[in-house]
């Protein structure tokens, strides 16, 4: 639940639903893996009788620069393109993966390019217009005009004016503003956007981020939206079940994988402590060996306790590593989730997988306080002893960093 | 905004465990009223009872808080436990009202742009807002901004928040507030202030908005404030140490350097936790702190001693003055809480043999209700479970199913059908008029059955041959049971009691059946009515089907037919009509009944004592 990025197609079909007072239209295809260029042009036959324009719509930017753009095409041509680019992996930035989703639009002939953003702040939302857009922007950023809404207010008219004197354009960023107010955008650029030949307003190119919490009260609105995962992350079978347990839950489970490979697991407890576990494993240099970033909390009930441990054990004890891996059972000292249930349900599935665990040498480090710590780690260390599998456990009295250097100091014992 | 030993608050909506704790610290801390005035659950009005120490107290519950504040004006906080869909409506109902001045949103997930219209809302009324997603705060040995924060009490006197010390912390995290409770109760003289403010980007009230607030507050000597990547709170705490209006020592951490791990955008546990921007990230705030001359330890981990070296100085410098510690009252335990841990025991009140839960599922008699229900004679098998705490043969439990169906009605001029049926028509509701039904099961209507298995039994079982019995009774004047019928006779055989005799003579030995039909050999002779009737037959089967069944000893028998089952069944099956001829008036809609005068003879007490 936080700011997500959204496809430029579903940006502009959304714009287009929504605008009433000024119609705009947006024609266009998001081409997936699962659909064959048969059956798009069986159902799209304008894409046949125009010229068109292809890119990549898979949340990143500076496609033109990176190349991969294609404009004024016919359908064959775009076809060679997507064809093309989705058969060899790319590396944007750091991170690398297929292109899997493209947009095709008709290609506009146009002069002008006008830029316009908003961005939400603390107390205000700020719109950002130029006359002179597109790809070069940042070069041009003295041109930028800005405007500061606050929140609980409208732009006036006044206002508009300072910004441009074409009524058109204030009229479209009037109902701009409202349309990224009404629907919880967070961040919203068009750039460019222009005037086709018939003087109506065409987006060329769009981005934007939404406020996922606001789903609740947004279903009808957003219609059928969906979240993409950023470019290069793979969707793990395992990241998409905790996501899953995460929905129907009150409490909170995430679950992020980093490297499969790495020798570090962790079961993690808390947003604010996750994130410290981490600093200090990536301080201590062992970025390399993190395997997954992850957080519950929120006071889980056994069962969901039990099914998020049991993915990380599944995972970690796949492939094991002739030196062992460290699980870091960790946690701060919690305010209101329950020790004892939760651990009653890892213990569970730490029986489950002992037999694996202890083929994989896998070591075990329990850092833990908060409501019935005292049972939960009882039940840790009868666990360990049981199943014979090498576990120590601490209790609030030891600092909660502790566990990294002791796991370190097991990972690196037999190399 | 001040928090007092005398602060009170409002609390939306009815949640008994973190309400009790905010009472439990209140104890901890020698308050002399409870921190919460009332509550508010919408649409309820009505009192919600919990402890103050040992003894109980009430708190009014409201259904508005336009109500609750009008009431309790004296209580100054709101601390708001409605869901995240109802979270925005619920504060901004309470910024309008003038006796509130400070709102915990525990919620989480609330979304940004209602969160950012509730700040601006704030600001105008010139309100204090803690949360979305937070555990709330505390005032040491002062009050307590909802129920979580410090966890338990065991916690809540190890980090010594029961009495107030001279360190003011903020967090993002709760988690990690309550780790540092302890920290600073290690290192230093204690909280005096620790606010949780919640992990959303746009959080009702910033890092930077409690370090203002504990520069106000005269006790607190060292700051502690812990902060995460994303968003630009951290870097806003720079910038009010450059322009001078932090002056109190500050140690800061701001976590999440480990966010170039990730080869995409990271995003962390926390709505906010996020580094889009460059500026936004750990390393860049942390940097950013430092170089504003905020104390800024090399990692987390040198927090503590950077913490315990600062509040060394300050206790030189004679600022801190130690005080004398003094112990907490102790809180007495919850009950429940001490019987699981064994510390208590009580004697139990009742006993029961026949019902169990297991993982969380109701058995019958250790048998899962899900297995029950997989039985070929589900209703026969439940009988048989909860009333003789046995898997019962398929011949039985079919013979109790046979047994219900044949006596589920007999129309509706019998006493209990026309019990249930006046009632029903005098407008009682189903339970009423079926209980009014059942009533009349007497020996004497549908009770016969228990009798008939005792006296068939004695008299089997004590060698009297048939002719014996019926000749003894009749001495006695007692009518056998089991025995007579008002129109069926010899000739004109009832058709239930052939099936069932057919039934049994098939599936089992039916030695009490043979006896039973000895004496109406016997009885006929007498007169024509006097056949073995329905209750008679089911008696005496029963007694066969258990004597045939190796699961029962004779003791156990002797004991069922004491206690008297068959009346029990013969209540189970009867209610079955009852209702029938009950939901069938009430669907006719029929009025009030009234017996008619002429029916009735008016004896007058003179002619009759004459």
């Amino acid at each position: 639940m936080a700011r997500k990025k959204i496809r430029e197609y579903d940006t502009k079909r959304l714009i287009a639903q929504h605008f009433l007072n000024q119609k705009i239209e947006y024609k266009a295809v998001l081409v997936t893996p699962e659909i064959s260029f048969e059956m798009l042009l069986s159902l799209h036959p304008w894409l046949l009788q125009e010229k068109l324009v292809v890119k990549p719509d898979m949340l990143f930017g500076k496609r033109k620069k990176l190349n991969l753009v294609l404009l004024h095409a016919d359908f064959p041509a775009v076809r060679r393109f997507i064809e093309e680019q989705r058969s060899q992996a790319i590396t944007i930035g750091k991170a690398t993966g297929f292109l899997t989703h493209f947009l095709i639009e008709p290609f506009i002939p146009h002069d002008k390019e006008y830029f316009v953003a908003i961005r939400a702040e603390r107390d205000y939302d700020t719109i950002f217009f130029s006359e002179q857009g597109g790809i070069d922007i940042e070069e041009n950023w003295h041109a930028v005009k800005q405007l500061t809404v606050p929140v609980l207010s409208n732009p006036t008219t006044l206002s508009l004016t300072e910004l441009t004197k074409e009524e058109k354009i204030q009229a479209f960023m009037r109902e701009l503003y409202a349309f990224f107010v009404n629907l919880d955008f967070t961040y919203l650029e068009l750039n460019p956007f222009t005037f086709d030949a018939t003087g109506k307003i065409s987006l060329l190119d769009a981005v934007a981020h939404l406020d996922s919490s606001a789903a609740c009260k947004n279903e009808k609105l957003w219609n059928g939206l969906s979240f993409p995962p950023d470019f290069g992350k793979k969707a793990f079978p395992e990241e998409e079940a905790i996501a899953a347990l995460d929905q129907q839950s009150g409490a909170s489970l995430k679950l992020t994988l980093l490297n499969p490979q790495g020798r570090i697991w962790n079961i993690l407890s808390g947003g604010g402590a996750s994130i410290i576990y981490l600093d200090t494993l990536a301080d201590r240099g062992e970025r390399e060996e993190i395997a997954n970033y992850g957080e519950y909390g929120g006071n889980p009930t056994e069962e969901e306790s039990y099914q998020y441990a049991r993915t990380i054990l599944d995972l970690m004890t796949r492939t094991p590593h002739p030196d062992g891996k460290v699980l870091i059972i960790g946690g701060a000292i919690a305010n209101f989730t329950d020790v004892e249930k939760t651990f009653t349900g890892m213990v569970r599935a730490l029986r489950e997988y002992a037999h694996l665990l202890l083929e994989g040498k896998v070591s075990i480090i329990v850092r833990r306080g908060g409501p019935n710590y005292e049972k939960g780690l009882q039940l840790m260390r009868q666990a360990g002893e049981e199943l014979g599998i090498s576990l120590q456990v601490y209790g609030p009295e030891t600092p909660m960093i502790h566990c990294v250097p002791q796991a370190m100091h097991l990972l690196h014992r037999s190399a | 905004m001040k928090f007092t030993k005398n602060t009170q608050a409002l609390f939306y909506n009815l949640k008994p465990h973190p309400l009790q704790q905010m009472l439990d610290f209140d104890y901890l801390c020698e308050r002399a009223t409870p921190s919460v005035a009332g509550i508010i659950h919408p649409g309820k009005s009505s009192f919600h009872k919990a402890f103050f120490g040992a003894r109980e107290i009430i708190i009014p519950i409201y259904p508005t808080i336009q109500e609750a504040a009008r009431k309790q004006p004296q209580a100054e906080v709101l601390i708001n436990f409605a869901s995240f869909r109802s979270a925005y409506q619920a504060t901004k109902e309470a910024l309008f009202e003038p006796t509130i001045n400070t709102i915990v949103i525990v919620a989480e997930g609330v979304p940004e742009r209602q969160s950012r219209e509730l700040i601006a809302l704030a600001k105008q009324q010139q309100k204090l807002l803690l949360g979305p997603a937070t555990v709330g705060g505390i005032a040491a040995g002062a009050f307590r901004l909802g129920g979580y924060a410090g966890g338990m009490p065991e916690n809540l006197i190890r980090a010594k928040l029961y009495r107030p010390g001279s360190i003011g912390l903020v967090s993002k995290s709760g988690g990690m507030m309550n780790e540092l409770f302890n920290i600073i109760a290690r290192v230093t003289d204690g909280i005096k202030e620790g606010m949780a403010i919640g992990g959303d980007l746009f959080p009702g009230s910033t890092l930077l908005d409690h370090l203002l607030r504990f520069e106000q507050d005269p006790e607190i000597k060292l700051m502690v404030c812990l902060g995460e990547l994303g968003g630009k709170q951290e870097n806003n705490i720079a910038e009010a140490k450059k322009a001078g209006r932090i002056t109190k020592p500050l140690v800061m951490w701001v976590s999440g350097i480990c966010a170039d791990i990730f080869p995409w955008e990271a995003q962390f546990g926390h709505a906010g936790a996020k580094a889009g921007k460059e500026e936004e990230s750990a390393a860049a705030k942390n940097q950013a702190l430092r170089e504003a001359g905020i104390m800024v330890p090399e990692s987390f981990e040198e927090l503590e001693p950077l913490l315990h070296q600062q509040h060394q100085q300050l206790v030189a410098a004679g600022r801190i003055v130690p005080r004398e510690e003094l112990s907490p009252p102790a809180l007495p335990k919850n009950y429940e809480e001490a019987l699981r841990e064994g510390s208590i025991r009580k004697a139990t009140s009742f006993i029961t043999t026949i019902s169990s839960e297991e993982k969380g599922e109701q058995a019958y008699a250790g048998v899962p209700i899900t297995r029950v229900l997989a039985e070929e004679h589900p209703l026969g098998s439940a009988i048989g479970l909860l009333w003789f705490k046995k898997k019962l043969p398929a011949y039985f439990t079919t013979f109790l199913e046979k047994c219900i169906v044949l006596t589920a009605d007999h129309g509706p001029a019998v006493s209990g059908a026309h019990n249930a049926i006046v009632a029903a028509r005098a407008g009682k509701d189903v339970i009423s008029s079926l209980c009014s039904g059942l009533l009349t099961i007497s020996p004497r209507f549908g009770g016969a059955l228990d009798d008939a298995c005792r006296y068939f039994k004695e008299a089997k079982e004590t060698g009297k041959t048939p002719s014996q019995f019926v000749e003894e009774m009749k001495q006695k004047g007692i009518p056998i049971p089991g025995i007579g019928h008002r129109v069926k006779s010899k000739r004109n055989p009832d058709k239930r009691v052939t099936l069932l005799k057919e039934f049994a003579v098939q599936h089992f030995p039916t030695p009490y059946l043979s006896y039973a039909l000895e004496v109406e050999k016997i009885t006929l002779q007498k007169a024509e009515n006097l056949i073995l009737n329905v209750d008679g037959c089911i008696a005496a089967i029963f007694l066969d089907a258990l004597a045939s069944c190796p699961a029962f000893g004779k003791e156990e028998i002797g004991q069922i037919i004491e206690i008297g089952y068959l009346n029990g069944l013969f209540a189970v099956a009867r209610s079955i009509g009852l209702v029938g001829h009950i939901l069938d008036q009430k669907r006719l809609k029929q009025e009030l009944y009234r017996h008619p005068s002429e029916d009735i003879f008016y004896l007058k007490d003179s002619l009759f004592e004459k």
